[in-house]
């Protein structure tokens, strides 16, 4: 009995075979070919459609709770209904269907328009539906282990607290088929893609962040910071009110808050960012800086020079306000690096882009790496772009071998990411993308990248020749880390998010999920 | 008593498991009627665990209308730290299978009243019906779960102090540290085992020879509380060779003799497909 003397909710058992790289020849219609679709909006959440075969099944009933109309409801449904069970397809190597564990039907054949008899949910924590991705690798306590995955109301369940105390089991079993599952990558730095720049104030910025939040949901990414590079104060006016930290989803990849590259960095070491943008923060400090900015509500991660004056009384400003202070675009020494750590910058921005090269006698911000002047109990991360021009293979691993833990893979893609060649904006400027390169029109310095975060785990493990856990936990783990957000992102621990991918052996992404729920997933080709 | 001697650790399992999975298919369990397995804990069952495992992923076997009660668990653990028997019966079995939360019964080392809790568990166990096979190992001291030397022979569930045998044998469970293991557990007692429609004991390892030594060929003793079984009329121990290290070559002879007539309690091996399909079958009027 559930609290409160209701009567025990049947609970179906359902196993949906998630199949994909394999595509049924046309005589196989009838084949039971399983994929969740997204949530019918309704007064009960918790219903899935799943696309059943034909089998003479009774046509949509409306849902007694008043939903909209369903064929089949799954699930929490007060009333029992008929249950899909995939039929074995005779005469096509079938992939092993994940047989249901309903009484009786483990693994066997079921005669058609049989019942699952009616199992109580004893679950008195929630009656959401639980589901178990099976036959899967997951990647926890930094290793890849054979374990299932539980997910219920957006969160990785515990199985055993599950099993013990709420005397509870699985709804649906999601079959794997061997994949890797990882948590979700999350992108601290990308100014754009896809044609949209978020450093220009449009009047569709919204649909422009929308869009780019959807698109790279293939990519791997469940969560990012919109970065907007150096520009006009106005700018800053315009877009951060628009900007708001929410969470992922169908529509797209969840927003942690803004990352503001600029305006306050270094002359000598603008990159691509426009001259005539630059600003110091020497007359007002703080103010200055939120004058410039307008708001600080959605930012997430401020970039600064730290040998600027003034400086350090900024730094600890935006740390007390919980922002994470970034190095870079700058030409510090390594004693103004270690005091701007000291008063509370956690990060440094695309490590050797736009800051002074590794001397031997002054390693410069690249030096914080191997710091032993930083405080206690903290630790620096730094970004890495490694798309392989960003920083040569053999820099990659210089910083990976020097400090492991600390790198967080960035795209710092550009407007130009996932378009064809040619000529885009960045911010205030125009620049060129030819293949994987992008410059500044008519010059050779590199402006952003167009790579893509999975492209970014590919080649940083390749170049490494690193663990793949390694590789993915620099894109997931590390950045949440960062942002102090590891208890609840970047991992696949008990009670954290359920933003998690699919993952074949060579970390190509099979399926992005958020929240427990798929959001994208690769399509077969073929047909 | 069947003493089944096999080679290694790795047979012994298996022919373990192989009885266990013939011994609830053909009880032919349903909706209704539930096979009700005694199960035990510690790195003796492991093999036995996985062996059965595979069994469930090859459809072989399923737990659907099983019911399992613990032998035991530690007092004051708590049920989530993983040493608890509550971990290891969940890791290393109940999440690989297809059991039911509702079918698995453990003692709660943290119950408010510990007592209480004992005899609660041994209601449960009347109220399934009374174990069918109660699966076991032994001790070093030739205990049989919890039941240190010196435990009445008819004694039911309740809690026990442990000896510093066992404390010692369980100390590499936890990082060496003699500290931190558990002193006291419930337990179901040497009673409540007795009453089971049948029992096996698993005993693999030299470490384990003087004291199987002790429970078969030696008198009913309750300093050796295994010896028990001697009274109980079907009793299955199954060891591997260096089990019977301490054991007569006569005993070991006759015995390792009675092995074709022990190996058709495992062959033929049945399995819950062929059932499901005889019972399909068997339903046809005519036989085309």
């Amino acid at each position: 009995m559930l609290p409160g003397g209701a009567a025990p909710r049947p609970r179906l058992q359902v196993a949906v075979p998630l199949e994909w790289g394999h595509r049924p020849g046309p005589g196989a219609l009838r084949a039971a070919r399983w994929r969740p679709a997204a949530r019918p909006r309704g007064p009960c959440s918790s219903q899935r459609r799943l696309r059943a075969p034909g089998r003479g099944r009774s046509s949509p009933s409306a849902c007694p709770r008043g939903g909209a109309p369903v064929s089949p409801p799954l699930t929490c449904c007060p009333v029992p209904r008929q249950p899909l069970v995939p039929e074995p397809r005779p005469g096509l190597a079938s992939p092993r269907p994940v047989p249901a564990s309903c009484a009786g039907h483990r693994g066997f054949a079921v005669p058609a328009g049989s019942r699952c008899p009616a199992m109580p949910s004893n679950k008195s924590v929630s009656d959401a539906p639980i589901v178990q991705f099976t036959n899967c690798r997951i990647l926890r306590d930094h290793q890849l282990q054979r374990e299932d995955l539980w997910v219920r109301e957006g969160k990785i369940l515990n199985p055993e607290k599950l099993f013990f105390d709420e005397k509870g089991s699985a709804d649906v079993q999601l079959d794997c088929k061997d994949s890797i599952i990882a948590p979700g990558f999350i992108d601290v730095q990308i100014n754009g893609g896809f044609g949209v720049d978020f450093s220009l104030a449009t009047d569709d910025f919204k649909s422009g962040i929308d869009l780019v939040s959807q698109k790279i949901l293939s990519h791997g990414v469940t969560s990012f910071c919109p970065t907007l590079v150096t520009s006009p104060s106005s700018v800053y006016h315009q877009v951060l009110p628009q900007i708001s930290v929410r969470n992922g989803g169908t529509h797209g990849a969840g927003i942690l808050g803004a990352h503001l590259e600029g305006p306050f960095i270094s002359k000598e070491k603008k990159g691509a960012h426009p001259e005539h943008c630059l600003r110091t923060f020497e007359a007002g400090a703080f103010q200055d800086l939120l004058a410039t900015y307008g708001s600080l509500d959605c930012v997430q991660i401020v970039t600064l020079a730290p040998e600027m004056r003034r400086s350090s009384e900024v730094i600890r400003e935006l740390t007390k306000r919980g922002i994470c202070v970034s190095l870079g675009h700058s030409v510090a020494n390594l004693s103004q690096a270690e005091e701007a750590v000291q008063h509370g910058a956690t990060f440094i921005t695309h490590l050797f882009n736009a800051m002074l090269p590794f001397h031997h006698r002054d390693p410069g911000i690249v030096g914080l790496l191997t710091s032993d002047r930083i405080p206690a109990g903290r630790k620096v991360f730094y970004g890495m772009i490694s798309d392989g021009i960003h920083t040569n293979p053999a820099a990659l691993r210089i910083a990976h071998r020097a400090h492991p833990k600390g790198l967080v893979l960035v795209t710092d893609a550009m407007a130009g990411m996932g378009l064809a060649p040619g000529r885009h904006t960045l911010g205030q400027q125009v620049v060129e993308i030819d293949g994987l390169n992008t410059y500044i029109a008519g010059t050779k310095t590199l402006s952003g990248s167009v790579a893509t975060m999975d492209t970014c785990v590919r080649h940083f493990q390749e170049a490494t020749g690193c663990a793949v856990e390694t590789a993915l936990e620099a894109a997931s783990l590390h950045p949440a880390q960062l942002l102090g957000i590891e208890h609840k992102k970047g991992t696949l621990n008990y009670d954290s998010d359920a933003d998690f991918l699919m993952l074949n052996d060579s970390l190509y992404v099979q399926a992005t999920y958020i929240a427990g729920e798929e959001v994208w997933r690769q399509d077969v080709s073929g047909m | 008593m069947k003493l089944i001697i096999l080679e290694n650790y790795s047979q012994a399992s298996e022919w373990a498991a192989k009885y266990i999975r013939n011994r609830i298919v053909q009880f032919g369990p349903g909706p209704g009627r539930f096979f009700t397995l005694g199960l035990p804990t510690g790195s003796t069952p492991l093999g036995c665990y996985r062996k059965l495992v595979e069994y469930y992923r090859n459809g072989d076997l399923s737990f659907k209308y099983v019911k399992t009660f613990n032998m035991d668990e530690y007092v004051g653990l708590p049920r989530d730290h993983p040493e608890s028997y509550h971990s290891f019966m969940w890791n290393n079995f109940f999440k690989h299978i297809d059991i039911s939360p509702e079918n698995v019964h453990i003692l709660d080392g943290n119950a408010p009243d510990l007592q209480a809790e004992c005899d609660a568990f041994e209601e449960k166990i009347k109220a399934a019906g009374g174990i069918e096979l109660f699966v076991g190992g032994i001790g070093p001291d030739g205990h049989i779960a919890f039941n240190e030397p010196g435990s009445s022979l008819v004694s039911r569930t309740r809690v026990k102090t442990l000896a510093m045998d066992t404390i010692l044998a369980n100390a590499r469970f936890f990082d060496g540290d003699l500290s931190k293991v558990p002193t006291m557990a419930l337990t179901v007692g040497v009673g409540t085992v007795m009453d089971a429609r049948e029992v096996m004991i698993l005993i693999t390892g030299a470490h384990k020879a003087f004291a199987l030594y002790k429970a078969i060929e030696d008198g009913v003793n309750h300093m050796w509380t295994v010896s028990a079984f001697q009274q109980h009329p079907n009793t299955v121990f199954v060891c591997d060779e260096d089990a019977t290290l301490e054991l007569k070559v006569k005993t070991v002879k006759y015995f390792k003799g009675l092995m074709l007539v022990h190996n058709k309690l495992v062959e033929p091996l049945y399995s819950m497909k062929e059932m499901e399909a005889e019972r399909s079958q068997s339903k046809k009027p005519y036989s085309d």
